[in-house]
């Protein structure tokens, strides 16, 4: 019994390995123990998604999961999302449509779109609107954010 | 090289944030850094009777637990409010960054935990025991006015903080002019600004110097603050802004906390970090609008308005932070609207209760402005059987009568109100909808269309008009910039402004590169440091493009001037015969003789040959620009919704926007701003609205209950703009950034009304939820007024809401759906 | 947010996890995907001083036909949940939880344990009068959803129970309709329904259930609406005329967006709404 766990997360293809704290949430070890600010905290309550990130290849709001539930996955963060050194078409396209102002959201925004486009490569105008309920932003209305994921679906879109 | 003004540059902000590599200030960990938790009060209003802080400092990793005694000594005054009008005094209490004998709000600091983790400050914090003797509390502001009201604050006798009036013309005539007058009572509600990003701020101490990095919309003016607070010099103080996450208002403010990481640091000689969670930004980030407006108008039978009579109440909370007593008034410029009114009359009163301060939130002051002035232009034109349109082409400001004096001696720079509803009706067909609003209801469908008609002010703004001399603002509201170009040829841009989303950092670049022939990739914009670049007054009111950008173009084209006299030298012509074409300065007539700005600038740093000696090395101006009147920015929008009758869930189906700032920088930037405007006001109108129950407890304390409206409720945004040049600023250019939100309440309040009106509904409060709705119509088929319903609970508290017909109070379920 | 200390467990069985649930007592609470235990914690509104996390539990994963109906792990997310369109309702009210995020995690073991009356999952088990199987220190039991959901947040699992699998019933020759009222798309239910019909051969109605969610302490059936319609025509006026009795003997707990009246009105214009989507299919 103990309140430290050990964990061997895969963290953008890279092995970690760390005893931290069984109530360490994922973000803040993310944040403040692997240095990958890049995904955010806007609440307290798993509404506004800015923490998002994959795990297994999947979108989860990591401020709402330990980090021992984490243990022996995969995570991805908006820093290893393109694989490389270019753009993942989403984050690409998040630039063209004008889909970030003020960024803040914009990390779990693309992390929620490129699962969402993962799990319905052409959605719909009103699919892509519920895809991203679970994410809030405060500065664009999402109308742009629409049409960047629109774009990286690689459909019309409309000026 | 062509011209980058008007066209859409991408952002040169995007990159960095697209890839996680934006800097927020919660992102910079600095060495050796503790972190602060704040206990806060779970009362309204209460003596503070004793604060045991053994069992926190007991705790491992704990530093220090401090209270307001224990820091009374550690701030040479108090939280500063800056409004001083002349001849009417502003009842302001003492307001410190921990509160002493008596909190006022929920949420109102009382102690401090600093420890060598945040997971430990929290802990710690939990084990500081406070015990309160409750006093009576006081929530809804007319009450507060009432004789045998409790009292916020005893030493006042009063709940009244201040009485503010301005008119012109003159009223009681032009109330008796109107052959038809129309009455009515307006509520706009609390609400929260609610960016992403939470606010956080961290003190540094180095040497006998500070440093605050913090979300704030105005760096510059914090330093100003917090060095008087903390009685230091302001060059000890420095203040940086990094990425800041949004701020709608919300971060223009000097707060307590920010205070207090900075007393806590030179205290400990050590960095000290705090972290905003949602619930504090709910509890205790000021708060927004929170007004109820009386409205009288008058006209005459042919629909010309004779006069407009407003008394407004306006619920300022417990205290007064920076501006909170003038945001009502701020709107008072453009209370007229887009109309010739003669006769104007304006009063305001201010309430302390028992809440949160309010303070700007995007818009401030004018958005509640016209919600009532478009509502009451809808009533009018039914009392007067006018098409609602025509109402309002009869009484715009002709487009031939700009710049126009209004009756409250405000000069409206440029308009053409015409100009924008003719286009808004290009993209709106009214009547296709009405016959299709009139099919569909045969279907059992209510859809309703509302227009919005607005004009707004903005470019903060002229200092002789709201500094010291004019409304009383004890500060100035000039702008500054700093161009300069490197020995290579890029330029860096400083700007007194502090953007935090708008894209500044882009279409500031494509004016100043524009002006020296410098490809905007290449030019550089700085902000959000007091220790770089030049003095300013940071951002808010729309303020940063016309007044931040107009310096810039100052400075550049001083840059300009120079580089032209460098290169006449260099290419022995006369300085006037130097011509910028195509990014390149060459002398008229002679494009063989040319060159470009890097081969300038190295000249100007590294002189090949002797400068003439009336000209200095290096190449770098600054220009300070204080505009001669504000800007008036207008538009007109179309706004249909769906409503649900049997369940009175409203869905906004179409939103059409037509807007005027001027010419554009940068077109998609403006869209964009527009977007986000207008959502923000459909979250005002439908979703969003801060609670408190009659105890002056907080319900809507998480983003569970403060509905921030999802992708899914929200429709395309359709936008289109005219270009009409202010004459103002040589950009002739207008703020954006709060134009939406301004506009679309109306527009949105009035399609709800329009597709209930089958049902005799004709009254409805903001924000307009599904059980307002359904109370209305009920109601309305009773004949009667909306019954608020029973008010009780599953915590069995009740509720006082604002305004008619919405009831309900306290989190009825955890937080988040799902499953464990 | 940040929860209080505590300590946390991954058992590799369930017997194990069943044995550390009893020694630590009330104080040890069962993590699954923790979208509903993990919330509260962070607000410290709970504050277990053990989790004992079913993480590493074989065998709580996955959907398999059984008895004519479906056998579904506790483990199941709710995104499983949503892409098994062979489960009807199920799927649908899974498609319908928060947002895709919470379904990646979330698990109907764990919404069904948590007993929120605002959740989908219990009250369609309720309507399909399905069960669910739990293994505690006296050993395994079946516990109909009817016995389930005792109150607000309690359910009549003993604290070192772990449901161990969930089984829904054939719902052969049943139609349904899900009916969600929310503000936002996100949010829970304000007032939900979830309706079974089925037609006898003449067309009339053999049987139907009508669930409702967030109308009480626990989720509820209208049973004064199901008895006005069982065995009576299916037209539009009699589900109408049923639908009209869906509140009836209910006292719901008023909140910030609703009042019991309201609610009340919303479960009639719902469970009509939702008869109507049952019978159209």
């Amino acid at each position: 019994m103990s309140t430290t766990v050990h964990v061997d997360v895969t963290v953008n293809g890279e092995r970690r390995e760390a005893d931290v704290e069984a109530r360490l949430l994922l973000v803040h070890w993310l944040r403040d123990q692997l240095g990958l600010t890049g995904t955010h905290v806007g609440c307290d309550t798993t509404n506004c998604g800015a923490c998002t990130v994959h795990l297994n290849g999947e979108a989860v709001k990591s401020c709402t999961l330990l980090t021992a539930q984490a243990d022996g996955g995969e995570v991805t963060t908006i820093e290893g999302l393109s694989g490389g050194d270019g753009l993942h078409p989403v984050q690409a396209a998040f630039m063209d449509k004008h889909g970030l102002q003020c960024g803040f959201c914009t990390p779990g925004m693309i992390m929620a779109a490129a699962d969402l486009l993962a799990r319905n490569p052409n959605p719909s105008d009103e699919e892509i609107r519920h895809g991203l309920e679970g994410n809030l932003c405060r500065c664009t209305g999402y109308h742009n954010i629409v049409e960047a994921v629109k774009s990286a679906a690689g459909q019309g879109v409309s000026a | 090289m062509t011209a980058s003004v008007g066209t859409p540059l991408r952002r040169k902000e995007d990159p960095r944030m697209i890839t996680g590599r934006g800097r927020y200030t919660e992102d910079i960990n600095l060495p050796g850094a503790l972190h602060a938790m704040i206990v806060r009060s779970p009362e309204a209003h209460a003596a503070i009777t004793s604060i045991d802080t053994s069992a926190a400092l007991e705790r491992d990793g704990v530093v220090a637990v401090l209270t307001g005694e224990d820091m009374a000594s550690d701030f040479a005054g108090p939280l500063p409010m800056v409004w001083a009008p002349p001849g009417v005094e502003i009842k302001t209490p003492e307001h410190w960054p921990l509160k002493r004998g008596q909190v006022k709000h929920v949420g109102d600091p009382v102690a401090v935990v600093v420890a060598t983790t945040r997971h430990g400050a929290v802990d710690a914090a939990e084990d500081v025991i406070v015990e309160y003797d409750p006093r009576p509390a006081v929530v809804d502001p007319e009450a507060a006015l009432e004789a045998g009201s409790p009292l916020v604050w005893d030493e006042f006798g009063t709940n009244k903080t201040h009485e503010w009036a301005i008119g012109g013309g003159d009223i009681d005539a032009g109330l008796a002019e109107g052959e038809v007058t129309v009455e009515h009572r307006f509520v706009n509600h609390r609400t929260s600004g609610a960016p992403i990003e939470p606010r956080c701020s961290i003190g540094e101490v180095r040497g006998d110097k500070l440093t605050l990095y913090s979300t704030t919309q105005i760096p510059h003016i914090a330093r100003f603050v917090f060095s008087g607070m903390l009685g230091i010099p302001e060059d000890q103080l420095r203040v940086i802004a990094p990425d800041v996450g949004g701020g709608f208002g919300a971060k223009l403010q000097t707060y307590g906390e920010e205070a207090l990481v900075l007393a806590l640091a030179k205290r400990l000689g050590r960095p000290v970090k705090w972290v905003e969670t949602r619930s504090e930004h709910m509890t205790t980030s000021h708060h927004g609008r929170d007004q109820i407006n009386y409205v009288t108008l008058a006209a005459k039978r042919d629909g010309t308005i004779t006069g407009l009579k407003v008394r407004i109440v306006a619920d300022l909370g417990a205290y007064q932070q920076l501006l909170t007593p003038f945001i009502p008034e701020l709107g008072f410029p453009v209370m007229g609207g887009c109309y010739r009114i003669p006769n104007i009359d304006l009063h305001f009163t201010g309430v302390f209760t028992n809440k949160m301060a309010t303070d700007a939130i995007r818009g401030a002051g004018r958005p509640e402005a016209t919600y009532w002035i478009e509502l009451m232009m809808d009533r009018l034109a039914d009392e007067l059987g006018m098409d609602r349109l025509e109402l309002r082409r009869k009484n715009f400001i002709p487009s031939g009568e700009f710049p126009f004096e209004t009756a409250l001696g405000i000069v409206y720079d440029s308009g053409n109100y015409e100009g924008t509803l003719d286009k808004l009706l290009e993209h709106f067909d009214v009547d296709e909808f009405r016959s299709e609003q009139e099919r569909l209801r045969g279907e059992g469908v209510l859809r309703g269309v509302g227009f919005s008609t607005w004009v707004e002010v903005c470019g903060l703004a002229p200092s002789r008009a709201v500094g010291p001399q004019g409304v009383g603002l004890q500060a100035a509201f000039w702008e500054s910039a700093n161009v300069r170009v490197t020995p290579t040829g890029s330029a860096i841009v400083y700007t007194g402004t502090s953007p935090h989303g708008q894209g500044l950092d882009t279409s500031f670049a494509q004016i100043a590169g524009d002006i020296l022939g410098i490809d905007p990739a290449n030019v550089d914009v700085h902000h959000g440091d007091t220790d770089q670049g030049t003095w300013g007054w940071d951002t808010y009111g729309s303020r940063s493009l016309a007044v931040g950008g107009e310096a810039i173009v100052r400075a550049a084209q001083r840059v300009q001037d120079k580089a032209k006299r460098i290169c006449a030298a260099m290419l022995e012509a006369a300085p006037e015969d130097i011509e910028l074409t195509d990014g390149k300065y060459q002398v008229r007539g002679s494009p063989d003789r040319s060159m470009t700005m890097a081969e300038i600038s190295g000249a100007a740093h590294i002189p090949p040959n002797e400068l003439p000696a009336d000209i200095e090395p290096g190449l770098e101006e600054s220009a300070f620009y204080d505009p001669e009147n504000f800007v008036f920015p207008f538009g007109a929008h179309a706004c249909v919704v769906e409503v649900d009758a049997e369940t009175g869930k409203v869905k906004v189906v179409r939103y059409v926007a037509v807007d005027d700032c001027g010419p554009a920088i940068n077109p998609m930037l403006i869209d964009g701003q527009v977007h986000g405007g207008v959502v923000h006001a459909i979250g005002q109108a439908l979703y969003e609205q801060v609670v408190y129950d009659e105890d002056g407890q907080l319900v809507t304390g998480t983003f569970v209950d403060y509905a921030l409206p999802t992708a899914a409720e929200i429709p395309p945004i359709e936008s289109d703009r005219t270009e009409t040049p202010s004459p103002v600023n040589t950009l002739g250019v207008k703020g954006i950034g709060e134009a939406g939100t301004i506009a679309a309440t109306p527009a949105v309040a009035a399609a709800v009304l329009d597709a209930l009106r089958p049902l005799g509904v004709t009254e409805l409060d903001m924000p307009m939820t599904p059980m307002r709705v359904w109370q209305a119509i009920q109601a309305a088929g009773n004949g009667g007024r909306p019954s608020a319903g029973p008010r009780d609970t599953e915590q069995g508290r009740s509720l006082d809401e604002q305004g008619k017909g919405s009831a309900g109070s306290g989190p009825a379920v955890p937080p988040e759906g799902g499953a464990a | 947010m940040i929860t209080a200390p505590f300590d946390y467990e991954a058992p590799e069985s369930v017997d194990e996890a069943v044995r550390m649930l009893h020694e630590n007592g009330e104080d040890a609470k069962l993590l699954a995907g923790g979208h509903s235990l993990l919330p509260l914690m962070k607000m410290r509104l709970a504050a277990p001083t053990v989790l004992v996390d079913l993480r590493k539990v074989p065998g709580l994963h996955g959907i398999r036909e059984e008895n004519g109906g479906f056998h579904i792990g506790p483990m199941t997310r709710h995104a499983d949940l949503q892409d098994a369109t062979e489960l009807g309702v199920v799927a649908r009210a899974a498609s319908e939880i928060a947002d895709q995020q919470v379904r990646n995690r979330g698990t109907i073991g764990g919404s069904l344990a948590h007993g929120d009356p605002a959740s989908d999952l219990p009250t369609v088990l309720l309507v399909t009068e399905g069960s669910v199987t739990a293994r505690g220190s006296n050993g395994e039991r079946a516990i109909a959803a009817a016995d389930l959901f005792q109150d607000y947040l309690t359910t009549s699992l003993a604290h070192d129970e772990v449901i161990t699998g969930v089984q829904l019933p054939s719902l052969q020759g049943y139609g349904f309709g899900y009916r969600k009222f929310t503000r936002r798309a996100e949010d829970w239910a304000m007032v939900g329904v979830c309706a079974l019909v089925s037609r006898a051969p003449d067309g009339t109605c053999d049987d139907v259930r009508i669930g409702l969610t967030h109308m009480g302490a626990t989720p509820l059936r209208a049973t004064a609406a199901e008895d006005a319609l069982r065995g009576s025509s299916l037209d539009d006026a009699a589900i109408a005329g049923a639908a009209e009795h869906a509140a009836d003997g209910t006292d719901p707990p008023g909140d910030l967006n609703a009042t019991p009246d309201y609610k009340r009105h919303l479960a009639r214009v719902l469970t009509r709404r939702a008869l109507e989507e049952a019978v159209s299919v």
